[in-house]
């Protein structure tokens, strides 16, 4: 087996050194009956050409974003990512290491995870950002368990702009411990009253801007009716580009700011691994979830860099943790950090304005079509379409004409009639006009 | 044409040997100091070239940013090379033996990162049609398929993100299961040796963590056991268990273990962060487990990535079967098919909830699958045999001079030594630790599992021959014997030739500096005003 560097005679040698006849002698702790005498009911090993013949045949058999016309969105981006950044990314030092609990020989990680809490601080004018979650929708979770033991209450209020997958990540943890949940109704053009919602109860707000729907919302009065309740605004983005362009939930008295990071360096991978980036003020840092990196010197006064808080986590204080969690998304903040160097502002606010300007443009050739009704008055580069038909059945016909349209709210959302016509589109840097052209060609002909 | 060098021979005893010039960069050779992007780059500068935006005009409804963000950008070249120069100071699997005990370093095939990153896996939207993404579903399915063959059960919950997010998922099936029963238990049972992560994740479910005590050998003391039920009865969740436990044993009374858990009514969720010692010998179905993850990034090798991202699909026994969380695959006629939504289910599907936005880790799943494909049933069970025999061969190297908590007994995948080979020599199993990275070695795991003093957990891994096993087990006993002739020295300021000597931690958590700010500008002095 390629991968194994021991060969008969080094066993054999090896058993007699350690004293016993045979490998199963070593394995003498497992009950007898329960020892598999066999092999396991799998086939055996594959040459590496056999693997990859197989797999590229799995591969072969799904429709690339690259490939077609593309407007899917809805919580995971096509963007375009430079190729130095997944060649840096594959190095075996980056690649092959793990968290950098010895400081002195990982000050690559712990470096690159500085560098990354000060670009995501930076991103959300917050004061202070983790060394990242799993992903948007976890971080959400554990937002607002952080927001409960910040508060001391329980009760969370999320909006009907949140993404549906998400608000379930939420609703199926609170749950499970007991905590409450109000969920308002689906709310595709950001109209909803949730200021009515909060009150001395209310440990946490949840809202996401840009929308699941694309709609931008104003976070300022909410910030300002969850703080005269003493509760906290939990911000959610799942577009990180959109920080590019529009205000950032720092200024508009987010509490805890928390988001999907994969646009950045980060490829769709069918919904992961992706980065979940997380973010508060300074005075809940001890509450905050997640590792954190932090600045120090060593023993010669040079400067390096350390996981620390870690009193919070779990390896130290166990069932008194602010969270469970252990792993991070360290390699996706990798590339994200990397991504970003490359954009550094000018970029990232380049990119933002290409990404908006598409969905413009989108918006126009799709707001004339016959029958198709724009819902968001303002968005960034996603936006929701009320069809005169099932969006479901639109975007299946646009799949087989070669174009991915974007995401029928109803796969998420099957139980609301209301949203059975809606569909939620996405334009970024990768669209070209011929794309553009060729989506509204195609929708108006399924409609027509 | 090559330079002709004759005549011009180095004499490297020339300068003097122990002479190490100040240097004026702060650099030693080609050992690199690197400031901080925000230190060097620049916000003008960007290192992607992007089309100009036409000039459209906004609708962004006086949302949009005003302020500057402050993040510097760097022309390619920059970015290459800060960034490989940051590599350069990390330790790496690649670079060296890691036996970090739990953490099971082995190699990183780079055919999965190659399957992984095919555009038909890479490239696709978890939310595009189904019908679009058939072999992406398939492969999740396959490699599900594997996972339930390896470990002897009949469903698996692919979503869970990492190892922790899996034994969340696990207790929430098994509070899941509890309610629909009717019942309310209010306890887990955690042995003292387990993961950090076991406790937290019990008690993030509000359940009252309940710890049994172990026997002299490092395993669960089932009378003990039986102690803390019958206190209990009635009120327990279940029980969380590493097998191979962290003290690198396996449990032999596990199945007594399960048959007494679920007399209970109660259900055994396996930590199965060690199943790597055990695929292709030993199906944990088999011993009676509910729910046990699997971390693919230890078990099947996707890369640790310095830190994540991990996978951790939990296998679950019948009992807990229909409780599994969206989304999952259902087997039809036609092939398999997405159920992501409640309203999608059928009668006997029962999913608790949801674990995360889309599917999962599918990255992590082609590069396991990969792995697994590439072993086969073969290569999986000989990669178990090596990986024991690898730490069995560490340990009867070292046993005469270090110290085993349990005595002289065959151990899994791991071995484990106490500090007390060190006492009286005033070195602290940190210190020993960090004297290893002189030495070229990541050191192993320390002062875990909590249950034996100045812990010290090796775990080589299959991926090491027979020689880098050799001469980690001489330098072993070459520190071993230092430490024991009082050469405190050598250990007690380690590490001297890391890219950093010790850091300061306490002072980092004290006055914690969790971000870059803009220097305080310099006091300016009368006469420098002038």
């Amino acid at each position: 087996m390629r991968y194994l560097p021991l060969n008969d005679t080094d066993r054999s040698d090896m058993l007699a050194r350690v004293g016993v006849d045979s490998i199963d002698d070593l394995f003498a702790d497992i009950p007898e009956d329960v020892r598999l005498k066999g092999l396991l009911d799998l086939p055996k090993r594959a040459s590496e050409m056999e693997v990859e013949r197989k797999l590229s045949a799995m591969a072969a058999r799904n429709t690339a974003a690259g490939a077609v016309p593309f407007f899917v969105g809805a919580g995971a981006y096509k963007h375009h990512v430079p190729a130095t950044v997944d060649h840096l990314i594959q190095r075996s030092e980056f690649l092959t290491s793990y968290t950098p609990y010895q400081p002195e020989i990982t000050q690559g990680t712990l470096q690159y995870l500085f560098e990354f809490q000060t670009q995501v601080a930076r991103l959300t004018a917050m004061d202070v950002a983790n060394a990242s979650m799993y992903d948007g929708s976890t971080g959400t979770g554990e937002a607002v368990l952080m927001a409960h033991r910040v508060t001391k209450r329980n009760k969370a209020v999320l909006s009907g702009g949140l993404h549906p997958q998400y608000r379930e990540v939420v609703e199926g943890l609170s749950k499970m411990a007991g905590d409450r949940v109000v969920s308002l109704p689906a709310d595709p053009s950001g109209t909803e009253d949730i200021l009515s919602q909060i009150d001395d109860e209310t440990s946490c707000v949840v809202v996401q801007s840009p929308s699941f729907y694309g709609q931008l919302i104003d976070l300022k009065p909410i910030a300002e009716k969850a703080h005269a309740h003493k509760a906290l605004l939990i911000a959610v983005f799942t577009e990180v580009v959109s920080l590019g362009l529009i205000e950032p939930p720092g200024t508009q008295g987010a509490d805890i700011v928390v988001g999907e990071g994969q646009s950045i360096g980060n490829g769709l991978n069918f919904g992961g691994p992706y980065v979940g980036l997380f973010a508060t003020r300074q005075k809940y840092v001890r509450q905050m979830p997640g590792r954190l990196c932090g600045e120090t010197t060593d023993a010669e006064g040079k400067r390096g860099f350390v996981l620390t808080l870690s009193t919070r986590e779990q390896h130290i204080r166990r069932d008194k943790a602010t969270s469970n969690i252990c792993t991070n998304s360290g390699l996706c903040c990798l590339a994200f950090t990397i991504h970003m160097s490359l954009l550094g502002q000018a970029g990232l606010t380049k990119l933002a304005r290409i990404n908006h300007g598409n969905a413009v443009k989108l918006r126009k050739l799709l707001g004339g079509i016959h029958g198709v009704e724009v819902l968001n008055s303002a968005y960034f580069n996603e936006f929701t379409i009320a069809l005169p038909k099932l969006a479901e059945d639109v975007v299946a016909q646009l799949a087989d004409r070669g174009l991915l349209a974007g995401l029928p709210v109803s796969r998420l959302e099957p139980k609301n009639k209301d949203l059975a016509n809606l569909l939620v589109v996405a334009s970024t840097e990768v669209n070209t006009d011929e794309d553009r052209a060729a989506f509204a060609g195609a929708l108006k002909e399924v409609l027509a | 044409m090559s330079m002709n060098t004759q005549g011009r021979p180095t004499n490297p005893g020339e300068a003097g040997e122990s002479f190490r010039p100040k240097t004026f960069t702060g650099n030693r050779g080609l050992d690199m100091e690197e400031p901080l992007i925000f230190e060097f780059g620049s916000l003008e500068t960007t290192g992607v070239d992007l089309d100009e935006d036409g000039g459209v005009e906004f609708e962004l409804g006086g949302h949009a940013r005003e302020a500057e963000i402050g993040l510097p950008g760097l022309a390619e070249p920059e970015a290459m090379r800060h960034y490989v120069r940051l590599s350069r100071n990390n330790f790496a699997i690649d670079s060296g033996l890691y036996p970090l005990g739990s953490c099971t370093m082995k190699h990183n095939p780079r055919l999965n990162e190659k399957m992984a990153r095919l555009p038909g896996f890479a490239d696709i939207h978890p939310l595009q049609p189904a019908s679009t993404v058939e072999g992406a579903l398939d492969l999740i399915d396959e490699l599900a398929r594997w996972l339930m063959v390896s470990t002897g059960t009949s469903a698996v919950a692919m979503s869970p993100k990492a190892g922790a997010h899996g034994e969340l998922c696990g207790m929430m099936a098994i509070k899941a299961a509890h309610e629909a029963a009717g019942r309310d238990p209010k306890i887990v049972l955690v042995p003292e040796s387990a993961h950090g992560t076991n406790p937290a994740t019990a008690a993030l479910l509000r359940y009252k963590v309940v710890s049994i005590d172990a026997k002299d050998d490092g395993t669960v003391d089932l009378e003990a056991l039986k102690r803390t039920i019958a206190e209990h009865s009635g009120n327990i969740a279940g029980i969380m268990l590493t097998n191979p436990n962290t003290c690198g044993l396996f449990e032999r009374e596990i199945r007594q273990i399960a048959d007494m858990i679920h007399a209970e009514e109660a259900y055994f969720y396996c930590d199965g962060a060690n199943f790597n010692a055990i695929v292709g010998k030993s199906r944990p179905g088999d011993l009676g487990i509910d729910a046990m993850h699997i971390n693919l990034h230890k078990t099947f090798s996707t890369p640790h990535g310095g830190g994540g991202p991990g996978a951790g699909p939990v296998v679950l026994s019948d009992r807990l079967a229909p409780f599994a969380p969206l989304p999952f695959l259902r087997k039809t006629d036609k092939g398999v098919e997405l159920v992501e939504t409640e309203a999608a289910t059928r009668e006997g599907e029962k999913p608790f909830g949801r674990m995360t936005a889309f599917h999962g880790q599918m990255g992590m799943y082609v590069r396991a699958l990969s792995y697994m494909m590439s072993h086969g049933s073969d290569g999986l069970k000989q990669a178990s045999e090596d990986a024991v025999l690898n730490a069995n061969y560490i340990r009867v190297g070292l046993q005469d001079l270090m110290s085993l908590p349990f005595g002289e007994r065959p151990c899994m995948h791991e071995v484990l030594f106490d500090d007390s080979f060190l006492k009286d020599t005033g070195v602290t199993t940190l210190d020993f630790a960090k004297a290893m990275i002189d030495e070229g070695y990541h050191p192993m795991t320390m002062y875990f599992p909590l249950v034996v003093h100045g812990a010290m957990l090796i775990e080589p891994t299959e991926s090491e021959s027979r020689a880098s096993l050799d001469l980690f087990v001489a330098t072993m006993r070459d520190l071993v014997m230092s430490a024991q002739r009082g050469e405190t020295e050598r250990f007690a300021g380690a590490p001297y030739l890391a890219p950093r000597r010790r850091l300061d931690e306490t002072t980092a958590a004290r006055k914690p500096v969790l971000k870059w700010s803009e220097p305080e500008p310099a006091e300016v002095t009368p006469a420098a005003a002038e």
